[in-house]
């Protein structure tokens, strides 16, 4: 089953490498990863989604609240969350296929951030699903590349993941 | 406030911190470290002859003491070197700081001479590490991480010291902080109060209940507690290789050791159990055999400090996180409250079935049609000539688990083995650093050709600082246990199992300082060994020479249940 896990880090050199190093060193799957510093510039903020079985996951969490750099953590698909990934997508646009891309675009309600005589380069941000639904829905127009930027998320309502 | 060096700092740190012992070997960028280490008397500095046996030492005299060892090496090779120490220490969870020496600051990343990343390279198997990045931070780094190594569950720890920040030319203030705090590390101080209670009433409501003790209740310092608990619930108790000591092996209700080369008793009495309590115990694939199929009737209880290893393996219906110490404290007290009188009928019926089982007497040694010595009679010699008294440290092979089988051993910190990692050339290094800690101790290495010669050097240190260990060397003439494994799994192809070409090791000794005695015949073995053992201030090197085709039993069939094991090569071939 998929899983969200959000961690809360020292901003430490070194940290990334160890709940990274953690995943491989143990066999677990890190599907996508997504981090950065928080207001609190002590602290970062990681966000990675894994596949596992509840032992797995289980194991997984109590493995990485271990690391001595781990503040906190909370398993995001527990309860109600939000979460969202950024899309960027260069797609060739020539002829009827532009009209017919802004509609799709405005649909998603993505942008078209760059063009060119023959592209477009579009902006999206949704769930991982929503992503995935809309490069669906170009099936047919080459695309030229893509870039995601991994799932990030919180907990909706009071939860909150902070010191 | 007093104004020192890097250098001087960490030296000081170690010394306020109560290190009085520092196992090590220097190098370029360790050499500041070293000069500061010259200039005081605090610190004591064993000189090593190969890094990985400086590890070694430093987990040996944390295993007989239960402080943190230490260790000091320079950057590169003397850090690689220390890495299967590390990882044996790391296994083990025994609480270790490796401080290594590392290139200048402004070289790092560079491909300098010397250079290695020692926190890369040691990651996976280091409770954590520190890469110290300005002087200003030395203290407080040593500070955390002798915290780190020894609270919870303990573990090694790297912290490595680039060059320039040691340099003598530059001052720092200097203040050892008294005590540290970490947001993000907090060891759980105790087990769940409710938990507890739910445990003791099932425990004491169960018919058929046995406690499985492991290295935990030892690294703990719980043993009195677990005999205590032991004693007033009157059920049985076995113990891991890690465990052994926790309960004295006389004890009436002892089962002697568990799992794959475990007695008939105490795997039977886990199997048919209908309750288990194990503490500080991690149900490892040496004492399940197939998980799937462990103890199928059994409630499990589990207490652990480390969350993450309950529940890994096999499903606890019970999981108590905490100090074993702490939580089996409240357990003793809970049974006292609970007024819950046990079913005396079935824990009697419980007992006569054990007892059957004993009488099997699964460790007899059971006569052959070779007239050679028996590696179980030289163990069992050794227990006898040393009263079942001495500190006992064993390589790995055929020789750890006759060491871990037929020594009668009868207090914690008495058997040091590397049980998780299974490191060969452990038991001379680790020997020497029991030796440091208690010196009129006898101090006995039981070992086979194959593993003493894997960190053999080390009798060059033992010379240099007057170690007289003893070395009760199993010689097979073969890697026994590898060899074992091959008559029963490979049809007898022995591939590269057996020892070629050995040194007269009586010779070797000689030629390092000690004495050497050779045995051959078992008419022969109790005066040597009362003749070795009355050598005091002596290391003595003891070639005893042994049936090369013994093999251990009992012994598990691999891929089934805890209880399903060959008693005799008889029935095993």
């Amino acid at each position: 089953m998929r899983r969200i896990i959000s961690i809360l880090m020292e901003n430490e050199a070194g940290a990334l490498s160890r709940i990274v190093g953690l995943f491989s060193q143990r066999g677990y799957n890190i599907d996508s990863l997504t981090v950065a510093p928080t207001d609190d510039e002590s602290l970062s903020r990681l966000t990675l989604t894994t596949e596992g079985d509840e032992g797995t996951i289980e194991q997984i969490t109590k493995q990485l609240n271990k690391l001595v750099e781990v503040v906190k953590l909370v398993d995001l698909t527990e309860g109600a969350h939000l979460e969202r990934e950024l899309m960027l997508i260069k797609l060739k646009a020539v002829g009827a296929q532009r009209a017919e891309l802004k509609r799709t675009t405005d649909i998603f309600r993505g942008q078209i951030v760059d063009v060119t005589s023959t592209l477009y380069t579009i902006q999206l941000a949704g769930t991982s699903d929503k992503l995935d639904a809309f490069v669906e829905a170009v099936n047919g127009v080459p695309i030229v590349e893509v870039v995601r930027s991994g799932v990030s998320g919180l907990g909706r309502g009071d939860k909150v993941l902070s010191l | 406030m007093e104004l020192l060096s890097g250098a001087d700092i960490l030296i000081r740190s170690l010394a306020d911190e109560g290190v009085d012992v520092i196992f090590g070997y220097p190098g370029g960028a360790a050499l500041h470290i070293y000069d500061a280490l010259y200039r005081q008397k605090a610190v004591e500095h064993i000189l090593v002859r190969h890094e990985q046996a400086a590890t070694h030492m430093a987990d040996g005299y944390a295993r007989v003491t239960g402080r943190v060892g230490t260790v000091l090496v320079t950057s590169g090779p003397g850090a690689t070197n220390t890495i299967t120490g590390i990882a044996t220490a790391y296994m083990d969870s025994i609480p270790m700081v490796v401080i290594s020496g590392q290139v200048q600051s402004h070289l790092i990343g560079g491909d300098a001479f010397q250079e290695t990343d020692m926190v890369g390279v040691s990651r996976p198997i280091v409770k954590h590490s520190f890469l110290v990045k300005k002087a200003e931070d030395i203290a407080l780094t040593i500070k955390k991480a002798f915290y780190i190594a020894r609270t919870g569950r303990p573990g090694p720890v790297v912290v490595d010291v680039p060059k320039d920040i040691t340099n003598p030319a530059n001052l720092f203030e200097y203040r050892y902080p008294s005590s540290v705090k970490m947001r993000s590390y907090t060891p759980v101080l105790r087990g769940h109060a409710g938990q507890i209670k739910k445990a003791t009433e099932e425990i004491l409501n169960a018919k058929r209940p046995i406690i499985y003790a492991g290295g935990g209740v030892v690294q703990g310092n719980a043993s009195e507690l677990l005999r205590d608990l032991v004693h007033s619930l009157g059920c049985p108790v076995t113990s891991t290789l890690m465990g052994l000591g926790c309960i004295d092996s006389a004890d009436k209700q002892y089962l002697g050791m568990l799992g794959m080369h475990g007695t008939y008793e105490a795997n039977n009495a886990m199997h048919n159990a209908d309750l288990i309590l194990a503490v500080g115990a991690r149900f490892d694939d040496r004492v399940t055999n197939d998980p799937e199929k462990f103890c199928p009737g059994a409630r499990i209880i589990h207490i652990d400090i480390d969350p993450a290893s309950i529940s890994k393996t096999v499903r606890a219906d019970i999981p108590i996180v905490g100090p074993v110490e702490q939580v089996l404290t409240d357990m003793i007290e809970a049974v006292k409250q609970l007024n819950i009188v046990p079913d005396k009928t079935a824990q009697d019926a419980w007992w006569k079935t054990i007892e059957e089982w004993r009488e099997i007497d699964c460790l007899a040694i059971k006569p052959t049609e070779s007239p050679l010595m028996r590696p179980q009679q030289v163990v069992e010699m050794l227990s006898k000539v040393t009263n079942g008294d001495a500190i006992v440290t064993s390589d790995v092979g055929q020789h750890q688990m006759f060491a871990a089988l037929y020594y009668k051993y009868n207090r914690p910190r008495q058997w040091i083995n590397s049980g998780g990692l299974g490191t060969m050339g452990f038991g001379l290094p680790a020997a020497m650093g029991a030796k440091m800690a208690f010196p009129d101790a006898n101090v006995v290495c039981v070992t086979g050709e194959g593993s003493i010669q894997m960190n053999i050097q080390e009798l060059s240190t033992c010379k240099q600082y007057n170690l007289p260990i003893k070395i009760i060397n199993i010689n097979n003439q073969a890697l026994g246990m590898v060899k074992q494994w091959q008559d029963l799994h490979y049809e007898k192809r022995h591939s590269h199992s057996y020892m070629d070409s050995l040194p007269d090791f009586i010779k070797l000794a000689e030629a390092y300082g000690h004495v050497g005695i050779r045995v051959d015949r078992y008419e022969d073995l109790e005066a040597a060994m009362i003749e070795c053992f009355s050598m005091k201030d002596k290391l003595v090197f003891m070639d005893i020479y042994v049936d090369p085709n013994e093999h251990v039993y009992p012994m598990q069939v691999a891929g089934g249940t805890i209880k399903d094991m060959v008693l005799s090569k008889a029935e095993g071939s």
